[in-house]
């Protein structure tokens, strides 16, 4: 037996059979809409409207661009809009993958952040410290790097679960904060990854130019969008792959719903659990790698400390029902919320932008929150069948 | 001599291997810690031999790491290794370090024990130290912020009960949701009410309790000035022991947790009981989080509890569900920040990395003893009556 799982364990992931089967695409919409509501109700409480906050936030997600009837010149400032809802919504779908596959084995990933963290770093130093390759070769090394540093983290939760039973829930947790100060001691002042010539800065090196990921949407100089995004898409195609049509994806889902019966069955459920957690560090470390080479090209520490990337991948996975395409989904979903109530896309005098962050959480809660029980699922199931009696 | 007494013998080598480098005696070669921690793991190699594989290979671990600190303690100066080691002073920062862990940790221990996982302590955590901080600003007096700081995470905890008793959700991702709720709303109402201005400077403090004590040597100094809430937070912990073990409410406590059926077929309301024991739990953990905010930093940040939650759920597993046992890990825990906080002295770059301790050794923890102690027996298991 691969590891002590008390005999007749429930699982994770089948105890969230309910949400996950139930109900099609009618639940999460319901329970982002649920969500959203009782965020606006927190507007409304705290003395603002609702109404024109949402409108806000929705003008500074860019996504109206996609309605016909957004006039020329708007249309220009949604693109720019978009291109930044598009920017966050790929390390989110990474992220999000990393929390899904991880939900199919039975495990809960809360390491997505730190997965993503040493993704990051490990991007950072090959893309800034390795000279004479060409742009193209440094800047697959460079993902590739962070892929293979994102699956050790991860794994190294997996194989600490298989082999000695640690809950990965807090295993992940302590690997996030290892991460974080591990980042902060390579780049802060004094560290030995610090940049170079700015010695009062807590900062990395730049990457070189040519190892930036290419623009394809927008400006180069204005952040446009880069086609990180396409290999985020693929790499939700490749889970989708892996979860429904593979031998591997059949084994972990296997472990994720019942683990004695998987052993029973001659899969080893640790070697597993294992393979699972490396394949969400690959995935969320490849995130780290995005936007480190898609738009950031250095990282402070700052920016290691106040990233909340991989936690914000809980909720989209959990909204997406933990499949590839419901992922993608809620992954936008989320971007363009992030995107929204940003500094730069919020209008303070509408709400202020601080607040809205702190609202998106409070959404985020709530989302994680009905998930976590089928409220919704029931109540929709209820109402449906009080329809068809009236009817 | 037994696999157990050599793994022993391993810790107690190391130990001493470490103590003849530090202050006072402070030994300037690292020879015969060297061969101390030689001797441990060779005490180690010998337990694991003869069965106690865990605890041996951790007397190992141990033995390598007091040689590798033994040889870097000789090196730097003594100066400033009596700087970082003043015993006094970092037994007070390991007790105040301590306190917020442990308050959380014997929340967790009572929620735990009727069956109730809960991870969501964080948050409560969080919410007991904006409420907390709130309450004292506006109620004028520390005792208003300890008790609305205690309500506040008490109504959290009360979410989480409904979620994970009634509605039988999955106590990890309920828990998880009340953290990131937690963190929402604490830092909405933070930015709402004090904007970036931050707390009020004036922020009314729980008090520190003076002890004549301070002709005792060591003890003294470590514990003649210490807050109020550190105390409640030792005298809770022998409180909750003698409850949960010493009491007829305690066992029937204890039962919800390891047999709901057979408890209810006794008569006990497994409902009422995880209700209870969650939202006390919730309280706990919010006194621990006011602590940090109205008794240690005199200041709220948006989310100051840094993973303290986590870490006091770490505590439980690590205390084996015990009271005491929670104790000793918030100590354990306790120690090595105070340590990390004092090592900026020695060298700043390394010290970042040592912010990172605590965190490792939870996860140490975690990974080796969680395998040896059982938790109760329908922890996380929502209860349905059939």
């Amino acid at each position: 037996v691969g590891g002590p799982e008390s005999p007749g364990v429930v699982t994770v992931a089948s105890r969230l059979g309910g949400f996950m089967r139930s109900g099609g695409v009618a639940v999460p919409l319901v329970t982002a809409l649920v969500a959203f509501v009782a965020g606006g109700l927190v507007v409304l409480a705290t003395g603002s409207n609702p109404l024109s906050t949402y409108k806000a936030i929705f003008e500074g997600t860019g996504l109206n661009w996609l309605l016909p009837w957004t006039s020329s010149d708007d249309r220009i400032i949604a693109a720019q809009n978009l291109q930044q809802t598009l920017l966050l919504t790929t390390p989110l779908i990474l992220v999000g993958l990393a929390v899904a596959v991880a939900f199919r084995a039975g495990l809960f990933n809360i390491g997505g952040q730190g997965q993503y963290i040493v993704g990051s770093i490990a991007a950072v130093t090959v893309a800034s410290q390795i000279h004479g390759l060409p742009g193209g070769v440094l800047m697959v090394l460079a993902i590739l790097a962070a892929m293979a540093a994102g699956a050790a983290w991860g794994a190294l939760a997996g194989w600490l679960r298989a082999r000695t039973g640690a809950n990965e829930v807090i295993s992940t947790i302590m690997l996030n904060y290892c991460a974080l100060w591990f980042g902060v001691y390579l780049f802060g002042l004094g560290g030995p990854l610090q940049n170079g010539e700015q010695r009062s800065v807590p900062v990395s090196d730049t990457i070189a130019d040519g190892a930036r990921l290419p623009v394809f949407w927008g400006e180069a100089e204005l952040q446009g969008l880069h086609v990180g995004i396409f290999l985020a898409l693929l790499a939700a195609g490749a889970c989708w792959l892996l979860l429904n049509r593979s031998v591997a994806g059949y084994e972990i889902k296997a472990v994720g719903y019942n683990p004695e019966a998987a052993e029973y069955g001659g899969i080893k459920a640790g070697r597993q659990q294992v393979r699972a957690m490396a394949i969400c560090g690959l995935l969320a470390g490849m995130g780290g790698a995005m936007d480190l080479l898609g738009w950031q090209f250095k990282l402070a520490t700052n920016d290691i400390q106040t990233s909340q990337v991989g936690f914000y991948g809980i909720a989209v996975a959990l909204l997406g029902r933990n499949t590839a395409l419901g992922t993608v989904v809620a992954a936008l979903l989320f971007g363009a919320l992030l995107n929204g109530t940003s500094q730069r896309n919020l209008d303070p005098s509408v709400f202020e932008p601080a607040l809205a962050s702190n609202l998106t959480l409070i959404i985020q809660g709530l989302i994680v929150l009905l998930v976590s029980a089928p409220v919704i699922a029931t109540w929709l199931l209820g109402l449906r069948r009080r329809l068809v009696r009236a009817t | 001599v037994s696999a157990r007494h050599r793994a022993y013998a391993a810790y107690a080598l190391a130990a001493v291997a470490l103590y003849l480098v530090l202050p006072p005696i402070t030994v300037r070669t690292p020879i015969p810690s060297i061969l101390l921690s030689a001797g441990a793991v060779v005490a180690g190699v010998g337990a694991t031999r003869r069965g106690e594989r865990r605890l041996g290979w951790a007397g190992v671990g141990f033995g390598v790491v007091a040689a590798v600190l033994a040889v870097v303690f000789t090196r730097s100066g003594v100066g400033n290794l009596e700087r970082v080691f003043v015993w006094s002073a970092l037994a007070a920062a390991m007790l105040r370090y301590a306190t917020p862990l442990l308050f959380a940790a014997l929340g967790g221990v009572i929620s735990e024990r009727a069956g109730v996982v809960n991870i969501g302590l964080e948050g409560m955590m969080l919410a007991g130290a904006f409420f907390g901080a709130w309450g004292a600003d506006i109620g004028g007096g520390w005792v208003a912020g300890l008790v609305i700081g205690a309500v506040a995470g008490g109504v959290f905890a009360a979410v989480h009960a409904f979620f994970a008793v009634t509605l039988k959700a999955d106590h990890i991702v309920s828990g998880m949701a009340i953290n990131f709720l937690a963190l929402g709303v604490t830092g909405y109402l933070f930015v709402k009410i004090y904007g970036d201005q931050g707390t009020p400077d004036g922020l009314p403090q729980v008090p520190d309790v003076h002890l004549p004590v301070g002709w005792i040597p060591f003890l003294g100094d470590a514990v003649e000035q210490l807050n109020l809430l550190v105390w409640l937070a030792l005298a809770l912990c022998g409180l909750v022991a003698v409850y949960l073990f010493r009491t007829a409410l305690g066992l029937r406590h204890r039962s919800v947790g390891e047999n709901p059926l057979a408890a209810d077929t006794a008569g006990i309301s497994v409902t009422r009981t995880r209700y209870t024991a969650v939202i006390v739990s919730g309280m706990l953990a919010a006194l621990g989080g006011a602590f940090l905010s109205i008794g240690f930093v005199h200041s709220f940040n948006q989310g100051m509890t840094a993973g303290r939650g986590f870490i006091a759920l770490a505590a439980v597993i690590f205390g084996r569900w015990n009271p005491g046992g929670a104790l000793a890990a918030a100590l354990l825990f306790g120690f090595s920040s105070a340590l990390a906080q004092r090592l900026p002295e020695f060298s700043p770059p390394t010290a970042t990395l040592f912010q990172a301790l605590p965190y490792l050794l939870t996860l140490i923890a975690v990974a080796g003893l969680v395998g040896r102690s059982r938790p109760p027996a329908a922890d996380g298991i929502p209860y349905e009556r059939h």
